[in-house]
């Protein structure tokens, strides 16, 4: 895949630029309230714009993909019922693992 | 972490990486999210740089828990650029809730070395068992980073109406989009749906 690795090394230089950045830059820079609030609302946007792109389009179309969806919504309840992450995650894997093992695509 | 580990290598693997590059996101950019969004850019057939941009911009919040970090972990010389790489949303929470700065640090360093090592294996057995298993489909690997990304999204989705509203429409925005743009660029345009959530007070006052 060309190009792969650079994707690869600006995602990984960039994300850890970030971090960097984080521990050096003075603290007053995000002093500016619209700016700290903008820079927590933007990671809200883009897990539920990643979430509903990875169950809800394939390709340049829209389509449900139905165990996907379920495995969600398996999230969904173990996270109202407080579970901890990794019981999510399975539950999640677990439910879209059952339904596509029973012929639900 | 080590299961999601295991579906990042094998989410990467599937998604046209090599078992190198998955392993070398793990080992320098070491934030999930970021990388499962890669991942799934890539295997969603989008831009590379879309999919670049999409990482790096979600990458942003580990800036902001170096903020808060900074003064707990007064980290100098060569231990920043260290504890730099430990910043995630897991070391941080964990961190952030210790009583004293002598707790977060042992808290910060603990969560680190132990997430990281997990982390870093996973993602280099997944990758390597992408290949032997089959289809990652049938074992619902593809859930692991949309389950990942809500269980990180949740405590948010709590904390006020702005944040419901946030997402919504980001989610909405990207979904839209899909049909007229790149693959890759709606969840890069679905960002600027944080700048209606500007237009509302946070529910929450006070420092976080």
């Amino acid at each position: 895949m060309p190009g792969a690795w650079r994707a690869v090394l600006a995602t990984a230089v960039g994300c850890y630029a970030l971090k960097l950045a984080g521990l050096t830059v003075p603290g007053w820079l995000l002093g500016n309230p619209r700016v700290r609030r903008l820079a927590e609302l933007i990671p809200v946007a883009l897990l539920a714009a990643l979430i509903a792109v990875q169950v809800a389009t394939a390709g340049r179309s829209v389509s449900v993909d139905i165990p996907r969806l379920a495995g969600l919504g398996a999230a969904v309840a173990a996270l109202l019922l407080r579970a901890p992450f990794l019981a999510v995650i399975i539950a999640a894997a677990g439910t879209a693992a059952a339904l596509r093992a029973l012929g639900v695509t | 972490m080590g299961v999601s580990g295991l579906a990042f290598g094998a989410a990467a693997v599937t998604s046209g990486l090599t078992v190198v590059q998955a392993c070398v996101l793990s080992l320098a950019a070491y934030t999930g999210a970021s990388q499962f969004a890669l991942a799934g850019a890539l295997a969603g057939g989008g831009s590379l740089l879309a999919g670049t941009a999409g990482a790096i911009l979600l990458g942003g919040r580990n800036a902001l828990y170096g903020l808060q970090l900074a003064g707990l972990l007064r980290a100098r010389g060569a231990l920043r650029p260290l504890a730099a790489l430990g910043i995630t949303d897991e070391s941080t929470a964990f961190a952030l809730a210790q009583g004293d700065a002598a707790a977060a640090r042992a808290g910060f360093g603990a969560t680190f070395a132990s997430l990281y090592i997990t982390w870093n294996l996973s993602t280099l057995a997944g990758a390597l068992g992408a290949g032997r298993v089959g289809s990652p489909a049938s074992f619902g690997l593809d859930v692991v980073g949309p389950a990942a990304f809500l269980g990180l999204l949740w405590p948010r989705l709590r904390s006020g109406r702005p944040e419901r509203a946030v997402a919504l429409l980001g989610a909405a925005v990207a979904v839209g989009a899909t049909p007229v743009s790149p693959p890759g660029a709606p969840v890069i345009v679905a960002a600027f749906a944080a700048l209606a959530g500007l237009m509302v007070p946070a529910s929450r006052t006070g420092a976080p």
